[in-house]
């Protein structure tokens, strides 16, 4: 599992690199009136780089309105990104015109959280899959079918169930559909969208393994975004953690889930219930802030245990790399590394 | 296990209407929660946990009715109370919050009247008491500047905040069971041990039971004492929570506790494939015969395709409705 990280790498002709997200910035202006005064920013991903390898599975958490989503966006070109650079497999994608969208799609692809409201329902498997492939050329009738019954032996479903439609079909089922979707145009990069959190809890186990096995057979890489930590760590090679549209910890799964060295991760792991103790739960204490007003200094400052006057005070911590390639945004990170466990475990209820 | 149970729970069914028949939506349950217990109703979407506590708070409406069994509180039958008493029980000693606290909150009224309401109703405090009851009663579930937070609406709240109002509306009267439907389903996880740890703190500090509702395991095993776990209509094991995560007797609990991806599992026993359940959670209108969970267990022989399991009570306390259980 110890990849050698090359420091001096940025992106470009490293062979190894699927995907490349270079400063990337998304900014929202809200309200304001005429000729925008009174205009305020919305900074909802603001400067995050990440690095996807070949063949793997890069983990990516952080709570609702920490800017994973406006992340997966912007890799899809669904979002405009107001800085930054995205590079595809060897493509800078960023800045182009809209309409390359279409070839974006054959690189890169989403599984979506809700497999009920994400398939049309008035159309059949066979046009969910059939439609891209005829929108990127492929028209001749044999071919059509010959992928439509291989993605769906693929994804564990039988090729005569192609022409029912999304109602007949279980939970699971319409996320395996979900999944050929994606996969149907042989995309190399797929984002997993909390993609097991809206299925039975005893289904779960059917998708994570199938995502798993397709990765292995079919060579894809993913980004796994999911607030399941225990999902994350099964799934992931690489972790990066967000926290108000940074990054603020981007490391190895095993250094990020046994060494977590960022408050925040720490605070995310320890909220985790153990199922065996009856234990109180570690909080951390306040909600996320408003991103339209955010903390002086670290973004995690008013709500860390460790925080301390440097922590409230401009500049903010930098996201700085340890020769081992673990990544942390922290001033104290040194100080408070490897205090995870302590916080939880002890003084069971009565 | 002395005197009377606050709650206790005897052979309930629920019927669902459809209109041309009726068919069991959930059948033989049967529980008990002590005075100050923390009891936890554990399954899957449709496995009726969730019209087991309507059932318990006199909500079932229409398709949804009780079609048999006895629900006792506090040693009284309740099952067939008129309205005006259910009404009376409800919000005052037995109380509810709800996964989601945006609908379950009034949109348009201010957050401290909406708790105000409850001293008025079920109290008798005249609108000017209540209101400063409201204030304290926020202060409690520690809402910061609650004398400001009173006049907020819920749109102005974070997921958080909304569902420390619902602890703090459902709290208000001091009652004597708290029910909990997903409390913290729609929230982080951060602020889940927020909730649960302010939900758990004020329950104990007053002596009120807790049956909380999750599909959720892990997170129920953690906050109660005793779990019990529901498959298509029916409660399939009971057991002390520690016990239910350590050594599961019925398949389908063992399935879900080996399903699920566990923190750290990977770190000590590397990446394995995960054991899946096979198969889906049947229809209401279409739950197998024999043991329900039969077509996907592994273990099902003859007697289970034709014969539903009855309870055995464990030597190690609680108990399993299971014929091969270990």
């Amino acid at each position: 599992m110890h990849e050698p990280k090359d420091k001096s790498s940025e992106g470009r002709g490293d062979e190894d690199l699927i995907l490349s997200v270079e400063d990337l910035a998304v900014h929202f202006p809200l309200g304001g009136g005429l000729f925008g005064r009174g205009q305020r920013l919305l900074r909802a991903v603001d400067g995050v780089d990440l690095k996807l390898k070949r063949g793997e599975c890069l983990g990516l958490v952080g709570e609702s309105g920490s800017g994973k989503s406006t992340v997966a966006l912007s890799i899809l070109g669904l979002q405009t990104p107001t800085r930054g650079r995205i590079v595809l497999d060897g493509q800078v994608v960023t800045g182009r015109p809209s309409g390359d969208r279409k070839s974006l799609a054959r690189i890169v692809q989403i599984v979506f959280q809700d497999p009920y409201a994400s398939l049309n329902p008035r159309q059949t498997v066979r046009r969910t899959l059939e439609d891209p492939l005829r929108v990127h050329g492929v028209t001749a009738r044999g071919e059509i079918e010959d992928r439509v019954a291989t993605m769906l032996r693929h994804v564990g479903l039988r090729p005569e169930q192609a022409d029912r439609y999304p109602h007949e079909f279980s939970g699971g089922q319409r996320q395996r559909i979900g999944i050929a979707r994606a996969l149907i145009l042989n995309p190399k990069i797929v984002i997993c969208d909390e993609p097991v959190s809206a299925l039975d809890v005893s289904i779960r186990a059917q998708i994570i393994n199938l995502l798993l096995e397709l990765k292995d057979t079919l060579g894809l890489s993913y980004i796994m975004i999911s607030h399941d930590l225990g999902v994350v760590e099964h799934m992931s090679d690489r972790v990066a953690v967000m926290y108000l549209g940074r990054i603020v910890e981007n490391g190895d799964w095993r250094e990020i889930f046994e060494r977590p060295a960022h408050p925040y991760t720490q605070a995310l792991i320890a909220a985790i219930p153990d199922p065996l103790h009856h234990a109180p739960l570690a909080t951390t204490g306040g909600d996320l802030p408003n991103p339209l007003n955010p903390p002086n200094g670290c973004a995690f400052s008013p709500r860390c245990r460790y925080a301390e006057d440097v922590c409230r005070h401009e500049p903010g911590p930098v996201l700085e790399t340890r020769p081992d390639g673990h990544a942390v945004r922290c001033w104290r990170s040194e100080e408070i590394a490897g205090r995870a466990n302590l916080t939880s475990a002890e003084g069971a209820l009565p | 296990m002395t005197g009377v149970p606050l709650i206790e729970v005897e052979d309930l069914r629920i019927d669902l209407d459809d209109g041309s028949r009726r068919v069991a939506a959930a059948e033989g349950i049967s529980f008990r929660i002590d005075r100050g217990e923390t009891f936890g109703l554990v399954g899957e979407s449709g496995c009726g946990k969730s019209i087991t506590a309507l059932a318990l708070i006199g909500l079932l409406r229409q398709p949804l009715s009780i079609g048999g069994g006895v629900i006792r509180f506090d040693g009284q039958e309740i099952q067939h109370l008129s309205a005006a008493r259910q009404r009376d029980l409800r919000g005052n000693r037995i109380a509810m919050i709800f996964q989601e606290p945006m609908t379950a909150l009034n949109p348009v009224s201010p957050v401290g009247r909406q708790i105000a309401e409850m001293f008025v109703l079920h109290k008798g405090k005249s609108w000017r008491e209540a209101n400063q009851l409201a204030v304290e009663a926020l202060a409690s579930v520690r809402v910061p500047a609650p004398e400001r937070r009173v006049n907020d609406y819920p749109h102005q709240l974070s997921g958080g905040m909304r569902q420390r109002v619902m602890i703090a509306i459902a709290l208000a009267c001091g009652p004597d069971l708290l029910i909990a439907d997903e409390p913290t389903t729609a929230l982080d996880v951060t602020v889940q041990a927020e909730i649960i740890e302010l939900m758990r703190n004020l329950c104990a500090e007053r002596g009120t039971a807790i049956l909380m509702i999750s599909h959720d395991l892990g997170l129920v095993a953690n906050v109660c004492r005793r779990v019990a776990v529901m498959y298509a209509g029916r409660i399939v094991e009971e057991r002390g929570s520690a016990d239910i995560f350590r050594a599961p007797s019925h398949p389908y609990t063992q399935g879900l506790v080996a399903s699920l991806p566990r923190l750290g599992s990977r770190a000590a026993l590397g990446r394995s494939r995960l054991k899946e359940i096979a198969g889906v959670v049947p229809a209401i209108t279409s739950f197998p015969d024999g043991c329900r969970f039969n077509p996907r267990c592994t273990q099902a022989t003859d007697i289970c395709r034709t014969v539903a399991p009855t309870a055995d009570f464990l030597e190690a306390g609680g108990l399993v409705r299971c014929h091969h259980h270990a």
